[in-house]
């Protein structure tokens, strides 16, 4: 029994510790910036959970990082680093917005609800996936590197999606000056799960697609081939996997889910693309999947406090002028430690357990 | 493999020209045309070529530098910072302030190349999530500070945002600024300037003195250099600090050489694109100034356009469109890529941490 | 005899493994002194120590009977000591005169004087009669000509005392004469040498005293004249070895691998062929052993043939059928096994479990998988079983198989190629690093597999593993195939003469014999 929670717990051990240090040092921050950090960290965690509301709130914004974080994560597990899930997020967004609005005029006449909802994730799904493979085939081809071409992916995104949202897109409504696309239709939108509440079924459909992930990782032959791939692309090739497709198919399948992400944050949400909507959730997503150790459980448990001090604060700030942006110091720092666990193994003296995880492998690849 | 990477480079940065001095022909005398190009190109690409240096110094020595991005943000805050500062509350007059300012942020790369030397030499990090670290950091740092220390209740002004020093003024070269129509060419400011002779003293360093010959080995077997009394952690710090002082100069030109004014994220991709530059350049500085010079010739190709809007027949006004136009510099970067234009070698150990002897 | 270097009561601990245990050693004076042992004996642990790459736990050193302490190699060459590593410490974009004067580079002006150093060392070269050409680029020369610049590389820091790590491993036995003259003509010039080595052979060819450890342990030393290669084995491994394989005579019946005028293009920028107009076949019942040293084809024609690199021109076919290009997968499917060379980076996945090891190639069918989805109790079953049989030192089949010895984690690979039925097994450098014990057992599994009916390719470097183990023997010079022999009627000799590129009928190797000439006699050029 011991050694079973044991088990259990040990691989939070590192993360939590983590995590500590770096809400310290955020404490020393928000100190010097002329805030209390125990009134800070205590506005913030009233601000994430203090009422049904603001836990609606909060698991609002963990879906996004939910969805975003296992893409991130996916991708690790299959070698790849994935820096690109803002790029594929937006144009799942995209998709999303032009499916539940531009669809239905297309086909000619409305969707039913039951049709119209999973076409429009669907289709945020396919275009997250499909710009997310031209890394994978970049890679595939002649070994450039995905970190480099997500990132400019990201670039290229936001560029193309600037472009429509400010023309073919735009909302013509004549009073309309912001860069966003018209409504979504009523049949396109994901419900709320409780009424009077933003939470949305969206919440629970990223934790199914986190079960989802973490059983096809580790339990069909399709996994196995990602993870060998991810591990060691020579032996993998000895296994006789086709590595170059395994690649593309991982990084189609991480930007599948990042596609999700902004699908679900069009459907369920804002219910039409708005420019700048993302809140930087791709790039988060990297240091939820890092807490995570990219795995689908740690994942969701990242996603859930990094979800939590976001949403608790504009609370933290309404109640003790501290700015918001001290989060992304603090989520920085986070992951700073995470990946340095040498360094917080030595400052708690943690003894090292286990095999590290092969993350990344340098340009090489 | 070299031809064809440099034919690529001629046959891009003559297209780019060729399209402003067809549309502003009936204006402007061609020749006008293409020295404001060139000049313009060598200005926007001095980020790019320190980048690039940047990356071509940490990664000779093994050290993959992915946060060149984060190095040139955080640098061009603390520098635009320390400036108004020196100027607006010690009183210090403009240019001392901005030299002062490019100091300030040439440490504040030099400070995290530290960090990033100590993540991936010390503690073994994967480098590139080491550089992401920095990235990230730079972005939450400078967020934070910005807000904090110009409108925060602890700001330095009070809530008063005070005037810039403005912008480092332009060197006149003698002799070659002075010539006709190509003068303007040789009249850049400082870090630009700065930029192109660095680019030949890395040259010089890595391949003709002492510790350059002593860095390459370490970046291509540093056990075979280990094994010959070189300190291995001792070249990559010292390299990688190097480094991120040359990112941070890099930094300073965005707020104290070309615009006198801060922005959030405002070095937009160029610290990546740098090291796209770098490994066309195949990790040399020639090689790797030649491929920013690309990157900043699309640039200049939007910014000359802008002088000719008129001209442009209106089938073609989607070029003047910032977020068409603006995509160049990255699609040039997927390009490169793809491996189409040849594909080149980087150091043997970059990425790889260094593990001494004896450990399994 | 005056001793230049002792060790005394040496004692490395690595996270609790004792890797060296109160080793006593002294050098004298211009001798030759081998440092015998198996893998894993505790030899690279104290050279290390010696050349203060790795600092002892315990124990002392002594240099000409003065007690120093050595912090790392600048320590050891400032006392003249100088060494020569198994895998070459050697830059391979540099040039020759770079590599030899890193760490120690004459200067002009701030500047690197690049004229002066290659003055230099085409003294050195001329003085100790090792030629080499100070601007060649290191990867563009033979291993041999590599060695002799390692050499020099100590020679130019004015070593007096060097130490030779396995230096014998890459080279032809005409390499290894060559070496050993060179070693006895520094010797004479009062240089002493410490030589390490597992090939009881070369000790007694070369050595003035023999010094024997095992398991991190001195167990012995030995004047060579007064034993041989039973008493040093024995000594060495603890207990008797049999040195021989017992195999029954082949019984080749149909063919089963057919390769034709395989040509496979070489490493980017190396310009050449790797492998060029190669022909061969192998029956069912044979084993096929490819001699040559390495580098000269073996690992891509290997390649080619399991399907991990493309052909350039010529065909692989299997029972008949044309399988070039095929794919690993296809390959495995039609009963080809691979036992590769380079263990830890195709042959496992170093953080999996052994059990997942064990089914690397398999994981997609039953009963590992059904219908896609992974079945652990298969997978668990199929570990348990295959530990037993192939006697893996495991502590289960979840333990990482980066846990394992090199022995062991041999024997994953050979438990897991042989579990499937076997057409044809790849076998390529078998018992590289792998202890006594399991050399044993793995040669016995190869002519088990022979004997069960499988065709067998068996590419090494060790002349030894050849002779012992194969039907007939082709050698490798250069990407070509320069002869093919049976295994009774080739002498060690012989086969050591081919290697060396050196062709029946011809007193010396030809320099510059033409390209377009016949295979046989397409390996022109001398080894430099």
């Amino acid at each position: 029994m011991r050694d079973k929670l044991n088990r259990l717990f040990a691989p939070l051990l590192l993360p939590a510790l983590s995590v500590f240090t770096a809400m310290v040092l955020g404490g020393v921050l928000i100190a010097l910036a002329g805030g209390n950090p125990l009134e800070a960290y205590a506005g913030m965690l009233e601000g994430a959970f203090g009422s049904p509301r603001a836990v609606s709130e909060t698991l609002v914004w963990a879906t996004p990082y939910i969805l975003a974080g296992l893409s991130v994560s996916l991708a690790f597990r299959g070698g790849l680093f994935n820096i690109g899930a803002e790029g594929q997020l937006a144009f799942g967004a995209l998709s999303a917005a032009w499916a539940g609005h531009w669809l239905p005029r297309l086909v000619g006449g409305g969707l039913p609800a039951a049709l119209h909802v999973p076409l429009t994730l669907l289709l945020g799904a396919l275009a997250g996936g499909l710009w997310a493979a031209v890394p994978g085939w970049i890679k595939a081809r002649a070994g450039g590197h995905e970190v480099i071409s997500t990132i400019m992916l990201n670039y290229v995104a936001l560029n193309v999606v600037s472009f429509l949202l400010n023309g073919p897109m735009k909302d013509p409504t004549a009073a309309n000056v912001l860069s966003r696309t018209p409504l979504i239709d009523e049949s396109a939108r994901v419900p709320a799960l409780v009424d009077g509440f933003r939470l949305h079924w969206g919440f629970p459909l990223a934790l199914l697609a986190a079960a989802l992930v973490g059983w096809v990782l580790q339990r069909t032959a399709f996994g196995f081939e990602i993870r060998t791939a991810g591990q060691s692309p020579d032996a993998a090739r000895y296994a006789g996997v086709r590595v170059g497709r395994t690649v593309i198919v991982t990084m189609a399948l991480s930007g599948g889910l990042a596609g999700v992400a902004g699908a679900i944050e069009v459907s369920a949400l804002h219910h039409r693309h708005e420019l700048g909507f993302s809140q930087g959730y791709g790039f988060d997503a990297i240091a939820i999947a890092l807490l995570g150790k990219a795995h689908p459980g740690g994942t969701v448990l990242a996603a859930l406090l990094f979800s939590a001090m976001r949403s608790g604060a504009t609370r933290m700030q309404y109640l003790t002028q501290v700015p918001i942006d001290v989060i992304s110091v603090i989520q920085a720092l986070i992951l700073l430690f995470v990946a340095a666990d040498t360094l917080v193994r030595r400052i708690y003296r943690v003894r090292a357990r286990g095999e590290r995880l092969v993350l990344t492998r340098g340009w090489g690849g | 493999m070299v031809y064809r990477r440099y034919a690529f480079i001629a046959v891009v940065v003559s297209v780019l020209v060729l399209v402003v001095v067809l549309v502003g022909a009936s204006q402007v005398p061609p020749l006008t045309i293409v020295a404001s190009m060139a000049a313009t190109t060598l200005a926007v690409a001095t980020p790019l070529t320190l980048g690039a240096l940047s990356g071509v110094f940490c990664e000779r020595s093994g050290v993959v530098n992915l946060g060149i991005e984060g190095m040139m943000l955080a640098a061009a805050f603390s520098g635009w910072f320390g400036s108004i500062y020196a100027s607006a509350v010690l009183g210090i007059p403009p240019l001392p302030s901005l030299l002062l300012g490019v100091v300030i942020a040439v440490a504040t790369g030099a400070l995290l190349g530290l960090l990033l030397a100590a993540l991936a030499v010390t503690y073994s990090v994967d480098q590139i999530l080491a550089g992401t670290v920095i990235n990230l950091l730079a972005v939450g740092l400078t967020g934070f500070f910005n807000r904090q220390l110009f409108f925060g209740p602890a700001s330095a002004f009070g809530g008063q945002v005070p005037h810039a020093p403005g912008v480092l003024p332009r060197l006149h070269v003698p002799l070659l600024a002075d010539l006709p129509v190509v003068g303007p060419v040789f009249e850049q400011q400082p870090i630009a300037v700065a930029a192109v002779v660095l680019v030949g003293l890395t040259h010089l360093v890595l391949f003709r003195t002492r510790w350059g010959l002593r860095a390459r080995a370490v970046g291509e077997h540093p056990r075979a250099a280990a094994t010959v009394g070189i300190d291995v952690v001792r070249v990559r710090y010292v390299n990688v600090v190097i480094g991120g002082a040359i990112a941070g100069l890099g930094g300073a030109y965005f707020t104290l050489e070309s615009v006198p004014s801060f922005e959030p994220m405002m070095t937009n991709g160029r610290g990546f694109i740098s090291l796209a530059a770098m490994i066309f350049g195949d990790w040399t500085p020639f090689g790797s100034w030649a491929a920013a010079l690309v990157f900043g010739a699309a640039q200049a190709f939007q910014i000359n356009l802008q002088l000719f809007r008129d001209q442009i027949p209106p089938s073609w006004s989607f070029l003047q469109q910032s977020s068409v136009v603006g995509l160049v510099p990255y699609l040039l970067t997927l390009l490169i890529l793809t491996g189409v234009i040849g594909k080149t070698t980087p150091p043997a150990a970059d990425g790889q941490p260094y593990e001494p002897e004896g450990r399994r | 005899m005056k001793a230049v270097l002792e060790a005394r009561g040496i004692t490395k601990r690595f996270s609790g493994v004792l890797a060296n245990d109160r080793v006593d050693l002294d050098l004298g004076e211009g001798e030759i002194h081998a440092l015998l042992g198996e893998n894993g004996a505790g030899k690279s642990t104290l050279m290390n120590i010696l050349y203060g790459l790795v600092r002892p736990d315990e124990g002392e050193l002594r240099r000409s009977g003065r007690p120093v302490s050595l912090r790392s190699p600048s320590d050891a060459i400032a006392l003249g000591i100088g060494m020569v590593h198994q895998h070459f410490m050697l830059i391979p974009v540099f040039t020759v005169a770079e590599n030899i004067v890193l760490g120690a580079e004459p200067v002009r002006r701030g500047l690197l004087d690049r004229g002066s150093a290659s003055a230099e060392v085409r003294g050195l070269s001329a003085r100790y009669g090792l030629d080499v050409d100070p601007d060649a680029r290191v990867e563009d020369l033979p291993v041999g000509v590599q060695q002799r610049v390692e050499i020099l590389k100590a020679l130019y820091r004015k070593a007096e005392i060097l130490i030779l790590d396995e230096p014998t491993a890459v080279l032809t036995p005409q390499e290894v004469d060559e070496l050993f003259r060179v070693l006895r003509g520094l010797t004479s010039r009062g240089v002493s040498v410490l030589f390490i080595t597992h090939k009881l052979r070369e000790v007694l060819a070369v050595a003035d005293r023999v010094t024997v450890m095992r398991a991190g342990k001195v167990v012995g030393a030995a004047i060579p004249a007064e034993t041989d290669e039973r008493g040093l084995a024995a000594m060495m491994v603890g207990r008797e070895v049999v040195l021989q394989v017992s195999k029954a005579p082949a019984r080749p019946k149909a063919v089963v691998l057919e390769v034709e005028r395989l040509g496979v293009a070489g490493r980017r920028g190396s310009g050449g062929d790797a492998v060029r107009d190669v022909s061969f076949s192998v029956r069912a019942g044979e084993i096929l052993g490819i001699a040559g040293v390495q580098g000269n084809g073996q690992t891509e024609l290997v390649e080619a043939v399991t399907g991990l690199s493309p052909a350039r021109d010529g065909r692989v076919l299997l029972r008949g059928r044309d399988v070039t290009g095929a794919l690993p997968r296809a390959l495995i499917e039609r009963g080809v096994s691979h036992v590769p060379e380079d263990r830890q980076r195709h042959g496992l996945v170093l953080s999996y479990s052994v059990a997942d090891n064990l089914v690397l190639c398999t994981y997609h069918r039953a009963p590992f998988a059904v219908r896609g989805v992974l079945r652990d109790d298969a997978r668990e079953e199929n570990a348990r079983r295959l530990i037993k049989a192939y006697d893996i030192r495991a502590p289960g089949p979840g333990t990482p198989v980066s846990a394992l010895s090199g022995g062991n984690q041999q024997k994953v690979i050979l438990a897991r190629e042989m579990s499937r039925p076997v057409e044809l097994l790849v076998a390529s450098q078998p018992t590289r690093g792998v202890d006594v014990g399991s050399i044993e057992h793995i040669h016995r599994e190869i002519v088990a597999a022979r004997d069960a009916g499988a065709a067998v390719l068996l590419v090494s470097a060790e002349l030894d593993e050849i002779l012992a183990l194969s039907d007939r023997i082709a050698v490798m010079y250069r990407g070509g195939l320069v002869a093919m022999r049976d295994a009774g009627a080739v002498s060690r000799t012989e086969l050591g003469m081919l290697m060396a590129g050196v062709l029946p009928g011809e007193a010396a190797p030809a320099p510059g014999a033409g390209e377009e000439a016949a295979p046989a006699s397409a390996a022109g050029g001398a080894e430099a």
